[in-house]
């Protein structure tokens, strides 16, 4: 047997499950409508998480950004002062925050295809579950006839299987959001502690460095002046 | 007849393309039983590229049910596995 048929088995299997719910065919129509109505949330929100997730990472990617352009400004001032190792050590940090720069840009368009494909879901979803809403009405009220009763079986089958769909789509992309959750945090943690800011004093490493070096040429400056001044007095 | 494939919908498809399915299907399940995930997910994104390009995507107005359901095209190999063994993937 071959991976379709596994599929379609395993798809109808659960369709025969709801089926045999209820023993009244029209009972079971309102049960499966309430299950979309549910489902079609399920999905709603599922879009909003993933854009919010989206969202996080293009704050992060901006603060990279930044730090990168900080990264290079640092390192020419270094560079200027005559003092490489300092300059060095700017690039390093550059060249790590820029591959991960890469693996964020990476991940964003990843949560970008999830979005797009969860938002056709719902689109897809919304005009099936306004279908059935209609159909049920127009068999709950011709029941009687056998036909009917036989065209209950097909419509809720045909809906169940777009339900298991729905189903596994939401749960897909539940895994894919938590995924990046955790990457995300593991960034931020990137960001705060391997990189710039200093909690303390706002200022990173090399920052202060070029501050020492900044203040000692102001103070040998002025210390040169005062010389020549007491030199003429 | 209608093929479903697992988070893209439904379409209408030729038997001619049926048989083509039915073809890499059969490679897939070679693949599978290799342990050649990497291989699996070709073949079934080959087989999910082909729908696509050439059956007519069904009305999602209609309601019906599908003669053949495709598997979503990151499956993992793990889950290909419990698909044979009955288990699926497919949550309650």
């Amino acid at each position: 047997m071959g991976m379709l048929d596994r599929m379609s088995t395993i798809v109808k299997s659960k369709v025969n499950k709801l089926l045999g719910k209820f023993e009244d065919p029209r009972e079971t129509l309102d049960y499966s409508y309430q299950m979309q109505l549910e489902a079609l949330q399920k999905v709603k929100r599922g879009v909003a998480d993933v854009t919010t997730s989206k969202k996080r990472l293009e704050l992060q990617k901006a603060k990279l950004e930044q730090n990168i352009n900080k990264l290079s400004e640092q390192a020419r001032e270094a560079l200027k002062i005559g003092r490489e190792d300092l300059a060095r050590l700017a690039l390093e940090r550059k060249k790590q925050l820029e591959l991960e720069l890469e693996s964020l840009n990476q991940q964003i368009g990843e949560l970008q295809k999830e979005q797009d494909k969860l938002s056709a879901t719902e689109k897809r979803l919304s005009t099936k579950v306004e279908a059935f809403r209609t159909k049920k009405e127009t068999l709950k009220a011709q029941y009687s006839a056998a036909e009917a009763q036989v065209k209950v079986t097909e419509t809720i089958s045909g809906i169940s299987e777009e339900m298991s769909d729905v189903g596994l789509a939401i749960q897909r992309a539940e895994e894919k959001t938590e995924d990046m959750k955790a990457r995300a945090a593991a960034l931020d943690e990137l960001q705060e502690f391997g990189t710039l800011e200093d909690l303390a004093g706002g200022k990173d490493q090399i920052e202060r460095e070029l501050e020492k070096v900044r203040v000692g040429s102001e103070v040998d400056s002025e210390l040169e002046k005062l010389k020549q001044e007491v030199k003429r007095a | 007849m209608i093929v479903r494939i697992m988070g893209e919908g439904q379409f209408v498809v030729s038997s001619a393309l049926l048989d083509r399915l039915n073809e890499i299907d059969n490679k897939i399940v070679e693949e599978v039983n290799r342990g050649n995930e990497e291989r699996m997910r070709e073949m079934l994104r080959e087989m999910i590229a082909l729908v696509k390009r050439e059956a007519i995507p069904l009305n999602p107005g209609e309601i019906l049910t599908s003669d053949v359901i495709i598997p979503p095209k990151d499956l993992k190999l793990e889950e290909a596995k419990r698909t044979f063994t009955g288990a699926g993937i497919i949550p309650d």
